[in-house]
């Protein structure tokens, strides 16, 4: 079975059998994982002449939005995220998948799968959540903000009705994490904060039925639905992206704060969460901001918290930076390591090193990791098998 | 307020019919030789831009729906000022037109529907210059007109129409975008294959009205409705996004001619259509220069703004300062000093 299944066929089951974890992974390290990239969207391909845009029946992905204000005038305020877009009556706001109509704001992506994958969840990455398992990974149209160096803008930053995209709703994205052998449900490609409703319901669907639920998010949400919405995951990954405001304005459209903020709410949450920061060549790559990064961390989220540096790959309106060199990696690392954080690892660069995970106390390796896959996982019980050292994360289902 | 009837719809659908057939018969060559060169900077004397300002008190005759006659009449009488020069007058319309469009051009007419039938381009104006356009002998089937979406277009009134010999009418969702990115500046954005694949040159339609976030709509900012990810370019007042959007090549070498619909005109409320806050401003603004003429447009609504007793836009904050980023040396889409406009009235 080919590991290029279209997302109708993963989601309306006429790829056939179910994926097996051995040949989906076969076909991740030999694609995606060589680069560190994920293929994860079916491409938005022109709709052809003649043909409707939407072949769904689009009132079926229409809920009524949870966050969100009414305003005078029929317009709105959103409160998902800290953008708080005013929208007027027919009009969206910024992340493009939610509307006002008369008065009433709706999510127009609810159960709108756009892309539907099993992925590993080192790929997330997640390297402290049960290595070595696989993820029913999703995502829908839209995104409330625009990186410059978004992989997967073709669906990030469209409209829902641009995507083709399959119906999948709640109960519907349990089975089929079922039917895949996943024991993760995995809301992640574009950004889930622009699907909330949409990720909680699955998350609900799938708790029900025994199957855990993992948010790869930019954590530029509002604490309120950031609380609501992730509050029903196990674990987060939060993309932070530089650790300057002024980055974040000119490279993001969105702000570091606040992101910045949900990190700590997280934490008070007692959430699992990682961090990953992508390293782009001159923009972001400073042994200052690398600093000021780490020690931020520790104070405020603690050592343990893993932080991922990860290697940027030319892409969407970028393409005129080069690859992250690795010794930019290894640096940022260094800075890390100095600081006295404990998991710094080093993504997107097959082989190196930096991607297992070593006790922090005897400097053993625990869990070793060749391309998406987990090869040894020598924690027991949370533990470092040879200091005993606790070793923080979600280690066994 | 303008609706379509019935008699206006089949008005439109038989012109654009005894068009195509007109064609046929025609021929005509020699029209294609003779054909000045195309105006892509205004031609008036010095340096300024002209922006025409045409009104017909009697445009809706006694009733609110635009009469058709005398649009085409509204819409002659503007052409024909904008492109006389130097006190030659222009004997008849279709030479205006033969000063912008060459016979085989495909040409596509950008109009605006979000506001429905209370507030979007009329009906009645695309059909008078579909008229027009095929009496400068562009076919009928090479003239297409567009928004984002068809079910926008038929709510403003218009019918769809795609293939056989007749106007073409449709949106982009039946065709989509291009895969590729265009990207200037700020912008990275997919366009739509109505621009890319079924015109070399646009002709754009907008409406004169209020805007939320961006102080006004009109020229500049009715591009946002021919790419994928409007939503992403409304921060800061859309500034410098409309500005970087109108520089995308693929725009700025199809732009020929805006001619603004202020039939209706709104002050206030904007973008969707609030009835308490439109005016029948019974006019058409027409210039080469969007620039210019977007910043025409802002002081109309701003002296009805005044008239009404409310706030300057800057004053509210929301001023349309993507016009002079417009209009600044890195783009130099057009001139927003009223010094170096000129506005004529007829």
């Amino acid at each position: 079975m080919s590991c290029d299944l279209k997302i109708e066929e993963i989601i309306n089951g006429r790829g056939g059998s179910a994926l097996d974890r051995r040949s989906f992974l076969k076909c991740a390290l030999a694609s995606g994982a060589a680069l560190g990239m994920t293929s994860v969207a079916e491409p938005a391909a022109a709709i052809p002449s003649g043909a409707a845009s939407e072949t769904e029946d689009n009132a079926r992905f229409v809920v009524e939005a949870k966050f969100y204000q009414k305003l005078q005038n029929r317009k709105i305020k959103c409160k998902l995220c800290p953008r708080e877009c005013t929208v007027g009556d027919k009009e969206r706001g910024y992340c493009g998948v939610r509307e006002n109509r008369s008065g009433t704001y709706y999510t127009l992506v609810h159960s709108r799968v756009a892309a539907a994958h099993v992925d590993p969840v080192e790929k997330k990455p997640l390297f402290h959540y049960l290595p070595g398992s696989v993820a029913f990974s999703l995502g829908t149209a839209g995104c409330n903000v625009n990186c410059k160096f978004c992989q997967n803008w073709d669906i990030s930053q469209s409209r829902p009705e641009q995507v083709p995209a399959q119906y999948a709703p709640p109960q519907r994205v349990a089975e089929l994490a079922k039917q895949y052998n996943c024991p993760t449900i995995a809301f992640t490609y574009s950004e889930p904060v622009v699907f909330s409703e949409f990720l909680m319901d699955a998350a609900d669907a799938g708790h029900a039925a025994g199957i855990r639920s993992i948010v790869v998010s930019n954590g530029y949400m509002q604490e309120d639905a950031l609380k609501a919405a992730y509050g029903k995951m196990d674990a987060v990954k939060i993309d932070l992206k530089s650790f300057s405001e002024n980055y974040y304005r000119q490279v993001v459209t969105g702000q570091l704060k606040p992101v910045l903020d949900s990190l700590v709410t997280l934490r008070k949450m007692g959430k699992w969460t990682e961090i990953v920061y992508l390293v782009l060549p001159t923009l972001n790559d400073s042994d200052q901001e690398f600093r000021g990064l780490a020690q931020w961390v520790k104070a405020n989220l603690g050592a343990d918290v893993p932080l991922h540096f990860t290697q940027f790959h030319p892409e969407y309106l970028l393409k005129n930076l080069p690859i992250t060199p690795v010794p930019t990696l290894e640096r940022a690392k260094a800075i890390a390591d100095a600081e006295g954080l404990h998991y710094v690892y080093i993504g997107n660069v097959p082989g190196h090193p930096a991607q297992n995970t070593y006790c922090p106390k005897c400097k053993k390796m625990l869990v070793e990791r060749v391309g998406f896959t987990a090869g040894k996982m020598l924690i027991r019980k949370n533990k470092c098998p040879f200091c005993q050292e606790q070793i923080p994360g979600i280690w066994h289902a | 307020m303008s609706t379509l009837d019935k008699d206006s719809r089949r008005s439109f659908l038989r012109k654009s019919l005894a068009g195509a057939a007109l064609l046929c018969a025609g021929g005509a060559t020699g029209a294609l030789a003779a054909a000045e060169p195309v105006v892509t900077e205004s031609s008036a004397a010095g340096m300024k831009s002209r922006v025409v300002v045409a009104r017909d008190e009697l445009l809706r005759g006694t009733g609110s729906t635009v009469d058709s006659h005398r649009m085409l009449a509204l819409l002659d009488r503007a052409m024909q000022a904008l492109f006389s020069r130097d006190h030659a007058h222009l004997d008849h319309a279709v030479e205006a037109w033969r000063n912008l469009v060459r016979p085989g051009e495909m040409v596509s007419l950008k109009v605006n529907t979000l506001g429905g039938r209370g507030i979007s381009t009329n009906v009645q104006l695309v059909a008078a210059i579909c008229e027009r356009l095929q009496e400068a002998e562009i076919k009928a089937s090479d003239i297409v007109v567009w928004d984002r979406d068809s079910t926008e277009l038929e709510r403003a009134g218009f019918h769809l129409a795609m293939g056989g010999e007749r106007v073409q009418c449709f949106g982009t969702d039946r065709v989509g975008y291009e895969e590729e990115l265009a990207a200037y500046g700020n912008v990275g954005s997919r366009l739509s294959k109505i621009l890319t694949q079924r015109s070399n040159l646009l002709i754009n339609l907008p409406v004169l009205k209020d805007h939320d976030g961006a102080g006004v709509t009109i020229a500049l900012k009715n591009m946002y409705g021919i790419i994928n990810n409007p939503n992403k370019y409304h921060p800061n007042g859309c500034n410098p996004y409309v500005a970087d959007l109108n520089m995308l090549p693929e725009i700025r070498s199809r732009m020929r001619l805006t001619i603004c619909d202020a039939t209706t005109a709104m002050y206030e409320g904007g973008p969707g259509y609030k009835p308490e806050h439109s005016w029948n401003a019974n006019s058409l603004l027409v210039s080469t220069d969007p620039v210019a003429l977007d910043h025409t447009g802002w002081q109309i609504i701003e002296r009805k703004r005044a008239e009404k007793g409310l706030k300057t836009l800057e004053a509210e904050e929301r001023a349309p300062h993507y016009i002079a980023t417009a209009a600044d040396a890195e783009h130099h889409l057009g001139r927003n000093d009223p010094r170096k406009i000129s506005i004529v009235e007829v």
